[in-house]
């Protein structure tokens, strides 16, 4: 029988992979795609916990966060093209203006 | 029969997962995110939730990824040059272990509680699930609703400014 917990451990499994990706990649784009799937993986725990407790109120969450994903896509990307045409590159090693 | 199938979808979700941060091309790490999206969809569907699944796909694997590789094929994106620095590897890698190894603890001592509602799976079969999302969603959360609209709003608004070249 499957469990909530069996479904919060894969989320947390993503999660920690989406951590790393964030924190290892150095292509602007690839680190957004982790975050979204950071935020994939808190709405799969939101869905099996409003699963769980039978109750609604999770899944609207879960629609709150992707409407914040597409609005948090579609500045994000406009934010590198605009970085791309002064650098001609994504490389977040580059974005070093504020660097002491 | 259901809890194997959910461990072979799982796995899919990590393997593509964990493509999504190895790959060097950034359209491989879009292909394997797009892959990882419909494994959760199938979990929501495991979950009785058909239509957040449905939105899943729309929405991630068809707005949002269909967006990103815009952009990768705009910018015109190469391999990475793998150039990655030892100490961020060692110290992301053990902050991500931590952040794992701390939700697993508390998933594994801890016990789901909360205030249970009163919508079953059967109730979701029989009323369905989109009548039980649209009553919740424009009665008890209209105004998050409408500030969500603000929201998508001022980031259309946003996205344009900053991609024109002169405003």
């Amino acid at each position: 029988m499957i469990s909530v917990y069996h479904y919060m451990s894969v989320s947390a499994i993503l999660f920690a992979m989406g951590t790393y990706g964030v924190l290892t990649r150095r292509n602007a784009i690839v680190i957004f795609m982790c975050i979204e799937l950071m935020l994939n993986s808190v709405n799969l725990t939101f869905i099996a916990l409003s699963n769980h407790l039978q109750s609604m109120d999770g899944q609207i969450f879960v629609f709150f966060v992707m409407t914040v994903a597409a609005a948090e896509a579609a500045v994000g990307l406009a934010l590198m093209i605009a970085f791309y045409r002064n650098r001609e590159s994504i490389d977040v090693d580059n974005i070093n203006l504020m660097k002491l | 029969m259901e809890i194997l199938f959910f461990y072979l979808v799982a796995l899919v979700a990590v393997v593509s997962g964990f493509l999504v941060i190895r790959c060097q091309s950034p359209v491989n790490s879009a292909l394997g995110l797009v892959n990882t999206f419909f494994c959760l969809a199938i979990f929501y569907v495991m979950l009785h939730a058909p239509f957040m699944a449905a939105i899943q796909v729309m929405v991630y694997a068809g707005a949002i990824m269909v967006l990103i590789l815009f952009v990768i094929m705009l910018l015109n994106l190469g391999t990475e040059a793998r150039k990655s620095y030892l100490h961020g590897i060692v110290w992301s890698g053990l902050a991500s272990l931590a952040v794992l190894f701390n939700v697993i603890y508390f998933i594994k001592r801890g016990r789901v509680t909360g205030a249970e509602g009163d919508i079953t799976d059967f109730t979701v079969q029989s009323v369905g699930h989109v009548e039980l999302i649209g009553k919740t969603m424009f009665t008890e959360f209209l105004l998050p609703f409408e500030i969500a609209s603000i929201l998508l709003l001022v980031a259309i608004v946003g996205a344009v400014v900053l991609a024109k070249k002169e405003v």
